[in-house]
């Protein structure tokens, strides 16, 4: 069995008279995304500064590749931690220093690499977190999206192998919370390291992690996949994660994953045997094209626009719709047949033709960080299911039969 | 022995604990109040030590010149104008008392032996205390409530070296610069006042400066200027970097008044400090 990157075996700790964490168990393996959720005040911070050593156990070991810190040797402890950086909730930037500055802060204090070395990685981060206007400016004339940003590129200039994220999205608007963590996903996957993130974010932490840990009453109660975690049967479950996705699908419309699927599972309950429903799936191709030249927010701004698109179309006919990653939304539109779906995407398609994508295209550019056109399409594929079909299947088969429905082109045709 | 003469010895025994608690209630106060000051004391004696060590370190010599300049330079202008008006207010006030004794050719040694010896170190200290120390102590007391100073540990850079002892160094090497410019610019104070303004003899005043203050009353505000230097630089960075463990407040609030603590104390101790030091080297 593999061995965990960082192990929590029996940790407490008590400010006080107060028990923050009581004897907690966790694992977190290399490579992975782990993402701790819980209520606020629920001990998240806490038991992530026990990482990075800024708190100590007062009952408890952690290990580190196996290995009891408490028994390290300091130079070992310290070559541990120098793997780790730490990305705070409130970003922890130097308010006296300038963007450049702050990145360029751990290379200068803690190597012994030349000017211009430094001068070229982070240089580097400045250009790969999109803040080479911001570079000479000071925290406070930053935006708090550009604050994170430049917190992120701090945590990453000396290429750690683990980075700790203590609420990367707090205090963000939704575009940005999602921008923030497709950056984090996308870094992880460019850079290798293992994400250790805390975060509200439900659902949306479920795309981009591995593992989920759920810390409720000071314990670890739960350590899985975000599946394994839609099934789990927990006071969890009713307390935290109901009542953020409640107030999640007030916000944006549509539904939590979870949601979607207790929905689906409730249509189906309903009808007899026999009866049919069609699904729908939409991709937004060329994401990676609006990133690279329009930055993260404007491609937040397009999969948002693209949500509330689908969501405002099928919601009117009985649709109901959710996220399924980064660039896809599916829909399931109950009691239709193939024929009957078709007819209806078809709607869709002229008014999406027509309108939609220019729509789209406009609240994007509001948001992008250069003035340029970047061409995208958008695909659709339906399938028809049966009640007795599992829906994953069905949406595996409505995506074998996309096809590009619209296209924006910078020359001004559709 | 009944219920009745167990709960009788029962009152009686907490009615003779509450008389002692009574009694031993100022005494313990005052107890906890002295064993609180004592592991004050103690932390910051380990907190300078620790800092002191780290001067020596790799790269500090750049953080060190940056706050020679914040500290020093840029206290030049203050601690000048302090200096002159200091020195033509002891002109004025020691011209009128010698000038009844037929004695005003001391004049310039009491101007020279008052600022050398007392006023100049004093004064200095306290001038600098009230503009980088106060400075210093909201500075670093934002960058621990703002997690800044938690930052630096997450990137493995030594708090201590990084922040306390570049200022302590810088303190140490501006204090008794900051005191010889204000000791001279005192003495030219006294000269205005007493020689100019009021006619003394300006040959007498300087051949008294000159052969009145000898080596050694430079040396010793020297070494004053130098422990004062200790003690603001040291009481400003701790109250500063330990705002987070204060109990009488949080956040903001907890920066100021370990900015008034800072600055209330380093003034008590330099003269604390100063009636030691004179009566070790007298």
């Amino acid at each position: 069995m593999e061995t965990p990157l960082i192990e929590f075996k029996d940790v407490s700790k008590r400010f006080g008279t107060r028990t923050i964490l009581d004897r907690v168990n966790l694992q977190i393996y290399e490579g992975q995304v782990t993402t701790i959720i819980g209520l606020s005040g629920s001990g998240k911070s806490v038991l992530l500064k026990h990482i990075i050593g800024l708190l100590k156990p007062d009952e408890g070991t952690i290990l580190f590749r196996g290995k009891a810190i408490a028994e390290m040797k300091k130079k070992e402890i310290a070559t541990s931690l120098a793997q780790i950086s730490y990305m705070f909730q409130d970003n922890a930037l130097f308010d006296s220093m300038t963007v450049y500055e702050n990145i360029a802060l751990p290379l200068r204090e803690t190597t012994d690499l030349g000017k211009a070395e430094i001068d070229r990685r982070v240089m580097a981060r400045i250009e790969q977190t999109e803040l080479s206007e911001a570079a000479h400016r000071y925290p406070s004339e930053l935006s708090g999206g550009m604050q994170k940003r430049a917190a992120l590129a701090r945590a990453l200039v000396i290429d750690p192998q683990i980075v700790l994220f203590d609420e990367p999205t707090s205090g963000q608007d939704p575009v940005r919370k999602n921008a923030i963590l497709s950056m984090i996903a996308q870094y992880q996957r460019k850079f290798g390291f293992t994400a250790i993130m805390v975060s509200h974010e439900i659902p949306d932490v479920y795309f981009i992690s591995n593992r989920i840990l759920a810390l409720y009453d000071r314990k670890i109660v739960f350590q899985g996949t975000p599946e394994e975690l839609e099934n789990f049967d927990h006071p969890f479950n009713d307390e935290v994660i109901r009542s953020i996705e409640g107030l999640q699908e007030e916000l944006t419309g549509l539904y939590s994953k979870r949601q979607f699927k207790v929905m689906n599972h409730a249509q189906l309950k309903r009808r007899t045997l026999g009866e049919t429903y069609s699904v729908a799936i939409f991709t937004l191709e060329d994401l990676g094209e609006i990133v690279k030249n329009l930055g993260y927010d404007a491609a937040q701004e397009a999969i948002k626009g693209m949500g509330v698109y689908i969501d405002k179309h099928f919601s009117a006919i009985g649709g109901f719709s959710t996220r399924l990653s980064s660039n896809e939304f599916v829909t399931v539109l109950p009691f239709s047949d193939l024929a009957e779906a078709e007819n209806i995407l078809s709607d869709f398609v002229r008014d999406l033709q027509a309108h939609g994508i220019r729509d789209i295209w406009a609240d994007t550019r509001k948001q992008a960080a250069a003035d340029v056109c970047v061409e995208f399409a958008i695909l659709a594929g339906i399938a028809q299911g049966q009640p007795i079909a599992e829906i994953d299947s069905i949406i595996d088969s409505a995506k074998n039969q996309q096809k590009e429905i619209a296209r924006l082109r910078c020359d001004g045709g559709r | 022995m009944t219920l009745n003469e167990n709960s009788r010895k029962l009152s009686e025994s907490k009615a003779g604990w509450q008389t002692v608690t009574l009694l031993t209630g100022p005494f313990a106060v005052f107890g906890r109040a002295a064993i609180s000051w004592v592991n004050n004391l103690g932390a910051a004696v380990i907190f300078l030590l620790l800092a002191f060590l780290k001067i020596f370190r790799h790269k500090q010599l750049s953080k060190i010149v940056q706050q020679v300049y914040y500290i020093g330079a840029r206290s030049t202008m203050i601690i000048m104008l302090v200096g002159l008006f200091t020195g033509m207010v002891l002109g004025l006030q020691s011209y009128h008392a010698l000038v009844k004794f037929g004695a005003q050719g001391a004049l310039g040694t009491m101007v020279a032996l008052s600022l050398v010896r007392e006023m100049g170190p004093v004064l200095t200290a306290i001038m600098i205390t009230a503009r980088a120390g106060s400075a210093i102590t909201a500075e670093i007391g934002i960058q621990r409530i703002s997690e800044q100073i938690d930052a630096l540990d997450t990137m493995r850079i030594d708090p201590l070296s990084y922040l306390i002892s570049p200022r302590i160094a810088a303190a140490i090497i501006s204090f008794p610069i900051l005191t010889v410019l204000f000791d001279l610019i005192g003495i030219i104070g006294g000269y205005v006042s007493g020689v100019l303004l009021l006619g003394a003899n300006a040959g007498t005043y300087f051949f008294r400066v000159q052969t009145s203050t000898e080596m050694k009353d430079l040396t010793d505000g020297f070494i004053k200027a130098i422990v004062f230097a200790v003690i603001v630089s040291t009481v400003c960075c701790y109250q500063g970097y330990f705002t987070h463990m204060r109990t009488d407040s949080h956040g903001a609030k907890a920066v100021g008044l370990a900015t008034t603590s800072a600055v209330v104390l380093s003034c008590v101790l330099v003269l604390v400090s100063d009636y030691v030091v004179t009566s070790l080297l007298i």
